[in-house]
C-alpha cells in the first residue's frame, strides 16, 4: 500500500468501477465494517472516498477527520445516485462559518 | 460586567490600559480576518457545490452503465477485467496557506496511458467501455472536488474558532478592561481628594491653635 493514493469504501457493486481508473477499492457489506476499514484506510492514504450510504451513518467517525488536511474524506453517490449527503455537508458548511444558509438556502425551497 | 479582582493601584492602571490597547488593536485584527475569511470561503463553497453537483450528476450516469454492464455480462467476467489497472495514477500531495489555514494541495500524475481498457474487447461488453471513459474523465474532477471540499470544511471551522476569539474579546474582555479601568481612576481620585481634605483640616487646625 503506497501512502500516496487514491482510496475508496462501498458496496461492492458502486466501488468496483472506481478499479478500473486506478482507484484501490475495498468493499464492505456492513456499517461496522465500513467503520473499521475507515480507520484502517484513514492511516495509508490520503483521500479517501466513500460512498454516501456509509457516510451518513458514520458521520461521528468522519467528524474526527474534517479539521486535518489529511486524510481528506469525501462522500461520493453510489450507483443507485444520490442521497444528498454531500450537498448536506455543503450546506452545514455555510451554516457553520456564516450562521445561517444565506448561500443555498433559496434554492431547496 | 464584572469589574477585573485586582489592586486599584498607579501601575495596575497603568498594566491595565496597555492591556487594552492590545485588545482593541487584536480585535480589530481579527475581524478583519474573519471578514476576509468569509470573503474567500464564498468563493469556495462556491466552487464546491458547482463541482459537487457536477460530479454527482456524471458519476451517477457512469455507476449506472457500470452497472448494466454488469447486467449483461457475468460477474467473474467483469470483475477479472477491472482487476487489474491498465494505468497507475500517482497522486501529489502538497498543502497550501489559506489566510493560515493549512488545506491540502491535490494533483494526479497519471503514467502514460497507453491502453485505458485494461481488457480485450472480444470478451467484454460495450457498456463497461463508455463507463470506464467516464470514469477516468471524472478523476481529475474527483480530486477537485476532494480538495475544494477539504479546504471548506477547514475554513469553516477556522470562521467559526476566529469569531469565538472576536466575540470574546469585544464582549468580555474589552468591557472588563474598561470598566477596572474607570474603578481605578475613580478610586485613585478619591484618593487623592481625600488627600488634598485632610492637609486642608490639618491646615485649619494649626491656624485655630496659634
Amino acid at each position: 500500500m503506497r501512502k500516496d493514493s487514491i482510496s475508496v469504501i462501498g458496496d461492492k457493486d458502486s466501488v468496483l468501477a472506481f478499479k478500473a481508473i486506478g482507484i484501490n477499492a475495498y468493499a464492505v457489506t456492513e456499517l461496522q465494517e465500513a467503520r473499521e476499514m475507515l480507520k484502517t484506510l484513514a492511516r495509508n492514504y490520503k483521500v479517501i472516498f466513500i460512498i454516501d450510504e456509509f457516510a451518513v451513518r458514520m458521520q461521528d467517525l468522519l467528524a474526527r477527520y474534517k479539521s486535518r488536511p489529511y486524510p481528506t474524506i469525501i462522500p461520493l453517490p453510489s450507483s443507485k445516485g444520490s442521497n444528498g449527503f454531500g450537498i448536506m455537508g455543503i450546506h452545514k458548511d455555510v451554516e457553520k462559518a456564516i450562521g445561517t444558509d444565506i448561500l443555498f438556502g433559496r434554492e431547496d425551497k | 460586567m464584572a469589574r477585573l479582582n485586582i489592586n486599584p493601584t498607579r501601575m495596575e492602571l497603568s498594566r491595565l490600559k496597555l492591556r487594552l490597547k492590545t485588545a482593541v488593536r487584536g480585535h480589530k485584527l481579527l475581524k478583519d480576518k474573519s471578514d476576509e475569511m468569509v470573503r474567500q470561503f464564498m468563493q469556495y463553497i462556491r466552487e464546491n457545490k458547482r463541482l459537487r453537483e457536477e460530479v454527482e450528476k456524471e458519476l451517477t450516469v457512469a455507476l449506472s452503465a457500470f452497472m448494466l454492464a454488469r447486467a449483461i455480462s457475468d460477474d467473474a467476467g467483469i470483475e477479472e477485467a477491472v482487476a487489474m489497472p491498465a494505468f497507475e495514477i500517482e497522486l501529489k500531495t502538497g498543502s497550501k496557506n489559506v489566510m493560515s489555514v493549512q488545506v491540502p494541495e491535490l494533483s494526479i500524475e497519471e503514467n502514460e496511458i497507453t491502453e485505458l481498457y485494461p481488457y480485450s474487447f472480444l470478451s467484454i461488453t460495450s457498456e463497461l467501455d463508455s463507463s470506464i471513459a467516464t470514469m477516468s474523465q471524472l478523476l481529475s474532477k474527483l480530486l477537485q472536488l476532494a480538495q475544494a471540499e477539504k479546504t471548506c470544511n477547514m475554513l469553516a471551522n477556522e470562521i467559526e474558532k476566529n469569531r469565538r476569539r472576536v466575540n470574546a474579546l469585544q464582549y468580555v474582555m474589552i468591557p472588563d478592561f474598561r470598566e477596572t479601568i474607570k474603578y481605578i481612576t475613580m478610586k485613585l481620585d478619591e484618593n487623592e481628594r481625600a488627600n488634598t481634605i485632610r492637609l486642608m483640616k490639618v491646615k485649619s487646625m494649626i491656624e485655630a491653635r496659634r
